[in-house]
């Protein structure tokens, strides 16, 4: 994919043509200014952060956000582009009894801690990631603190 | 760096050499809040670095699940104490957003008032803390009297120092105050001059420059991909603020230049900090001046619904420290679903194996300064 | 069978060996009048005459009275005062020095420093009593024995040669014609006992800052001897006071020597490990350097050697440079002992501006300032001075 045209500063619209001709498996949800909001298989999102990353200049990611759903749970990318202020909103979803992604932060370092994160308060395994531990909870806990099921105290 | 005759390398290597881990934290003087930093050094030169943090962890996204969106402002507050008018605002805008209404346009130059002075008021704390880690305690002391101008006029604004729970869900908690607009002109017409005296105290001395200059190299890159965001991030040569490139609350009808620099290193990080405070005094002139255009009785705040219909959204902003980003997952209740905080200074801090890498022992505490830490919205 | 038996009043006893003070077959110091032994040996012979005159009453004629206010005794006892007197004193000084700092630091940054009682004076004693009230903690793995006695021995080489320090022509402990080197030998020492202590604390930050000392050390040392050595080769005496009067006959040396005085100064700032040069105790990547585990009564008494050793390095300044006791054309003056402590005080007041101006350096640069700044400088400051010598100007 690196022999592939480097788009700098793509437009919503470019984004939005790019992905879907790229990878069809995308969805495009929405369009705003500055906002590109897309649904993706769970399978493809390293192969498409890549894509993002080097062809169309995404060089950060700001966060990786994980949503449980109840029924399904959700890991959210946020990439930003740096030379115009665009951003990607990514959403995959995960299957309850297949909580497993392909880690990004070999595309993006930064993702590195907003996996950990999400790992430990919801227990999205992240596949290859450098150092999957504890970050904000003891390493003693054996739960995933912020899934539902998890009720706090006094909130019944 | 010149090849020396000895193959000292090679020699070390022979002797096996101990590296030792030093383990700084969580209470120990550079830390400016609870976290640890666990550095390896070969002699005094650091070879690995690992931060470690949550000791503050109080499960703030967790927490917001439980209480109405009014309930969370305050606490949105608590994320930061040094900028906690920007956590509120972000918070506020981003429910606006999942609302789909647009607040009067008093309300906005307000905020951005009320941001800026925010601003002003960490980077003093920063640079209070640098001049500490650097050893230099007249610093810091100068700079907490500048902040005290600041306090007061947060107190003026909404008659807190801190914690000031100002903004609201659809403009802000009260009208400006008889004489704010005054005050805060005189107070940042009085800060652009005393600013200079903490600048020359900084500038002039080779010792601070030469502690800065040229520690802890960061390529553009590099930089955009390890994640590190706001005035570090600009220190290294990214020329992107959002405030300009992805404007919110009307600073896109404000006039300001986002200073960069392609240095990269500690010392850049620091120019851009400065230069950011005197952008920020040229911002509130220009908001005060369209609060007074607006007249005396715009509105300043809208009714809105308790409920907020359901979707996801997000929102970013330029906090003081760098990108933060609110995503709210409502669910037509008038609780957040999901309410997650991207805190520009979490990824930051996990930059700090590529910035601590190779530098002295004594320059630890120098270039963690410049990441400006704040542990509240670290471990949320 | 004793000489007391014809003595009734209390007078005869404090006047019994009338004879001046120097005609005492034990005098200690030579043929030289020393102010702080008169005082003394006056307090000895009011305080022994009235214990002996007191025991004379219960029991008339016997020899513990006489032996009192004899020579050997009243020798000795009046060394005891002396040893108290001079101490008081440096004491004092240091805490004014303290006091001084504390004053003008806080109204340098903008804030008013001490405030209780005397101008904020009393809050070093109120600091030194809460110090000495604290438990006397000792960390569990440390090696006992090293931790105390080394900690020991930087306070007390401060303390000693705090009271070497002569404060005039008459106020002094001895008058070695090397005094100069003693003093400097001793202030010299107090690093190594700082490197071996940071072994025995077994605590990292105290091995990095016991090793920082070292470098220290290394770095200013020989600049610094080359400078007094220069300052000797002027006087043509290592004796202080030949030095200071030597200056007064002809000029303050930190006319001739510029700069070697600037350098010296700097120099005397690294050796009494203040800002910008403490990297022993940099506090801001150390916790507090080699100091971490001592807490209590005996990080009281570093932090007053610290001071001690800050106001033998004004002094030494103002010995070398300064003129020391001496005013151009009134020479010794009535009181030349506050005429050489303000001076002190004056040079300690610099090293408060530059600590309020300056940051602390790094490790390397320190090295980098003491081989390639100061000891070029000092070197500059001997060939000027030899060149002076040459021309005959001195």
């Amino acid at each position: 994919m690196d022999t592939e045209a480097v788009y700098q500063k793509p437009s919503e619209e470019e984004v939005k043509t790019l992905l879907t001709e790229k990878f069809p498996f995308i969805e495009v949800t929405g369009t705003e200014p500055r906002r590109v909001y897309a649904k993706l298989p769970k399978e493809n999102v390293l192969e498409v952060c890549k894509y993002i990353q080097h062809n169309l200049t995404f060089e950060h990611c700001s966060t990786v956000i994980g949503v449980d759903y109840v029924d399904h749970m959700t890991v959210v990318y946020h990439l930003s582009n740096y030379w115009n202020g665009l951003m990607i909103e990514l959403s995959a979803d995960l299957p309850l009894d297949d909580l497993h992604v392909e880690s990004v932060s070999g595309v993006w370092e930064g993702a590195n801690w907003h996996e950990r994160e999400t790992w430990e308060l919801f227990g999205i395994v992240f596949d290859n990631h450098p150092r999957l531990e504890r970050l904000l909870t003891p390493k003693t806990y054996e739960f995933f603190p912020f899934r539902k099921s998890y009720k706090l105290r006094g909130s019944e | 760096m010149t090849d020396s005759i000895v193959p000292v390398k090679e020699i070390e290597e022979k002797m096996e050499t101990d590296k030792m881990w030093i383990i700084m934290g969580p209470q120990h003087p550079f830390s400016h809040g609870l976290w640890t930093l666990k550095i390896k050094v070969d002699g005094e030169i650091v070879v690995d670095a690992d931060p470690i943090v949550g000791y503050l962890h109080r499960g703030w996204e967790k927490e917001t699940e439980n209480r109405t969106y009014p309930k969370i402002i305050p606490m949105a507050d608590r994320l930061c104490y040094a900028a906690s008018m920007t956590y509120t605002h972000l918070y506020c805008m981003t429910v606006e957003k999942a609302l789909g209404i647009d607040i009067p346009e008093k309300a906005k130059y307000i905020r951005i008032v009320a941001d800026e002075v925010c601003r002003i008021n960490s980077h003093l704390m920063w640079l209070a803390a640098v001049g500490t880690d650097l050893g230099n305690l007249t610093v810091f002391l100068w700079a907490m009297r500048e902040r005290e101008y600041f306090l007061d006029l947060n107190v003026k604004l909404c008659g807190a120092r801190m914690t000031t729970n100002y903004p609201r869900i659809g403009g802000v908690r009260n009208d400006l105050t008889e004489l704010f607009e005054r005050d805060v002109i005189r107070t940042v017409d009085r800060f652009e001059k005393a600013l200079w005296d903490i600048i020359a105290l900084m500038d002039d001395s080779s010792i601070i420059v030469s502690r800065m200059k040229g520690i802890s190299y960061i390529s553009r890159e590099q930089c955009a991909n390890i994640g590190m965001t706001g005035p570090a991030m600009r220190g290294c040569g990214v020329d992107f603020d959002i405030r300009r490139d992805d404007p919110y609350d009307n600073y896109d009808k404000v006039d300001f230049e986002v200073p960069v620099l392609t240095a990269g290193d500690s010392y850049a990080r620091y120019m851009i900090r400065i230069e950011e405070m005197f952008q920020s005094c040229d911002i509130i002139r220009q908001a005060v001046q369209k609060i007074q255009a607006l007249g005396k009785n715009a509105p300043y705040r809208i009714k809105t619904p308790t409920k907020v219909p359901a979707g996801t959204h997000f929102m970013r902003m330029e906090d003081p420290r760098g990108e933060s980003l609110m995503y709210l997952v409502s669910d037509g209740t008038d609780k957040p679903y999901r309410l997650k905080v991207r805190s520009p200074i979490f990824t930051n801090v996990s930059t700090s194996k590529v910035m601590c890498q190779g530098c002295r022992i004594a320059d630890v505490p120098a270039i963690l300064a410049q990441i400006d830490m704040c542990l509240g919205e670290t471990d949320r | 069978m004793s000489v007391v038996v014809e003595y009734t009043s209390i007078l005869d006893f404090i006047g019994f060996n009338s004879y001046s003070l120097m005609d005492n077959q034990y005098y200690p110091f030579l043929d030289e009048y020393n102010l702080p032994y008169a005082i003394s040996y006056g307090l000895w012979k009011i305080i022994g005459g009235t214990i002996a005159w007191l025991i004379n009453l219960i029991f008339p004629g016997n020899p513990v009275s006489e032996w009192l206010m004899g020579d050997g005794a009243s020798t000795l006892f009046a060394l005891i005062i002396f040893m108290l007197i001079i101490f008081i004193v440096v004491f004092v000084c240091t805490l004014i020095s303290l006091w001084m700092e504390r004053k003008c630091l806080g109204r340098m940054m903008d804030r008013r420093g001490t405030m209780i009682g005397m101008k904020g004076f009393l809050q070093c004693v109120a600091d030194g009593l809460k110090t000495f009230m604290k438990e006397n903690t000792i960390p569990g793995k440390v090696d006992r024995m090293t931790y105390m006695w080394t900690v020991s021995l930087v306070i007390g080489v401060s303390v000693l040669v705090a009271c070497m320090i002569p404060l005039s022509g008459r106020w002094f402990v001895v008058n070695y014609d090397t005094g100069l080197l003693i003093v400097m030998a001793f202030f010299a020492l107090a690093p190594f006992f700082i490197l071996v202590s940071g072994w025995a604390q077994n605590n990292k930050y105290s091995l990095v800052g016991g090793m920082r000392a070292a470098q220290l050390m290394i770095s200013y040392e020989v600049p610094m001897l080359i400078m007094i050595a220069t300052t000797a080769l002027l006087a043509g005496s290592f004796n202080i006071g030949d030095i200071v009067y030597a200056q007064n006959d002809n000029v303050w040396y930190f006319i001739p020597q510029i700069v070697g005085f600037i350098t010296f100064f700097f120099c005397a700032t690294a050796e009494s490990e203040r800002l910008p040069f403490d990297i022993a105790e940099a506090e801001a990547e150390l916790v507090e350097g080699w100091q971490t585990e001592y807490a209590g009564m005996k990080w009281g008494l570093i932090m007053l050697a610290d001071y001690f050793r800050g106001y033998v390095a004004c002094a030494m300044v103002t010995i070398m440079y300064l003129g020391g006791w001496t005013l151009p054309i009134i020479g010794d003056g009535p009181i030349p002992e506050i005429v050489f402590l303000l001076k002190t005080w004056f040079v300690f007041f610099l090293m408060i501006l530059v600590r309020a101006a300056l940051a602390r350096v790094r490790p390397d640069q320190i090295l980098n300032i003491g081989w390639k700044v100061f000891m070029p400088l000092s070197v500059v400051n001997l060939a000027i001075v030899l060149l002076l010598k040459v021309g005959g100007v001195f």
